[in-house]
């Protein structure tokens, strides 16, 4: 494993198409993505282990910015550096464009009929999706009985209380080096 | 631009740091604008944060003005992450390591499943069924039986914005 595994062109194409594409899809958040990501880079073409995927959304959780930010571990794992950059500019370029676009345009749509048909429409996918991501997250980080409980903990207490996301993410790593996981 | 600051402060999501910067620190938008703007870029596809620093720069400086704004939002944790991505390449496989990463994998699940639960909470109250059948046809073709998901958002869209039409 290690970064700058093959960096030919073609990976880079390879990365630049997929997330490209990918970025238009990502409905409701980078996270809505995230199913879609590990079954190209894990399931298809073998970028990543299920732990190394797991190991990579638990780092960009860890770092300080959007989280889409895990598309540049991706990157980087897969073609080093400039494979980071193709990568993030891939998944943060289309969807800015059209924010662009949009954004100047939508002050003369506001209030417009279709607004509310598609954030009404769209609002059950995101939830969906959101769901998904959580299922495919658990689901590589592990099955054991440990993993479960932190995962069941951690929602159950941000349901019902206001927690810091790093707070949640240092109790749970002092759990896994506490070696129960 | 003050874009980098708020990247940088905002741990796991910087959503709430933004809103404490832009509304009430430099007033760059009023709480109802900040509201607006993001809802218009929730259901606008990619990154929330980054849409909405696009359509800020825009408004205030034009196409540089979005270019700024969203690398400024980008770069600092763009370098930061490239290092831990070298710093994982060497020790990633250090059990010790590996073992706090799934328990901070693990939490980000919770977390993920708590604002299902959240977001979840109106769609079951307002008494259609179409919104709950949605959601969970959604979440089992792609969390469950992995379906590529483009395929899935070509059918599911569209009869998602259809049953919302008629419900008009």
């Amino acid at each position: 494993m290690g970064a700058a595994v093959n960096s030919g062109h073609g990976t880079l194409l390879t990365l630049a198409g997929f997330f490209g594409v990918l970025s238009l899809f990502a409905i409701g958040g980078g996270n809505s993505a995230v199913p879609e990501m590990h079954r190209f880079a894990v399931d298809v073409e073998h970028w990543l282990s299920d732990r190394q995927f797991a190991d990579s959304f638990a780092l960009a959780q860890l770092t300080p910015g959007p989280n889409i930010i895990i598309v540049t571990l991706i990157g980087y794992h897969v073609a080093g550096v400039l494979g980071a950059l193709v990568t993030t500019l891939a998944m943060c370029g289309p969807p800015g464009v059209f924010a662009f676009f949009v954004g100047g345009a939508a002050d003369r749509f506001k209030g417009a009929m279709w607004h509310g048909v598609l954030s009404r429409a769209l609002v059950p996918v995101t939830i969906g999706l959101t769901a998904a991501s959580a299922a495919v997250v658990a689901g590589t980080a592990g099955y054991g009985w440990m993993a479960a409980t932190i995962t069941l903990g951690t929602a159950l207490t941000a349901y019902f209380v206001r927690v810091h996301p790093l707070w949640a993410f240092a109790v749970a790593a002092l759990l896994g080096l506490s070696g129960l996981l | 631009m003050a874009f980098a600051k708020v990247s940088l402060s905002g741990f796991g999501g910087v959503l709430a740091w933004s809103r404490r910067m832009m509304v009430e620190e430099r007033r760059w938008l009023t709480a109802e604008q900040f509201n607006e703007t993001y809802a218009l870029c929730a259901f606008l596809p990619g990154g929330n944060i980054l849409n909405f620093s696009v359509i800020l720069g825009a408004r205030f400086r034009g196409a540089w003005g979005a270019i700024a704004a969203a690398s400024g939002l980008m770069g600092p944790p763009l370098l930061l992450v490239i290092c831990i991505g070298a710093i994982y390449a060497h020790y990633g496989d250090v059990p010790a390591l590996r073992h706090a990463l799934t328990g901070v994998a693990s939490a980000a699940a919770g977390l993920m499943l708590a604002t299902v639960a959240k977001m979840a909470r109106p769609l079951f109250r307002s008494g259609t069924v179409t919104g709950p059948v949605i959601a969970f046809a959604t979440f089992a073709s792609i969390g469950i039986a992995h379906w590529p998901l483009p395929l899935v958002l070509a059918v599911i869209v569209p009869v998602s914005i259809a049953a919302a039409w008629v419900r008009l």
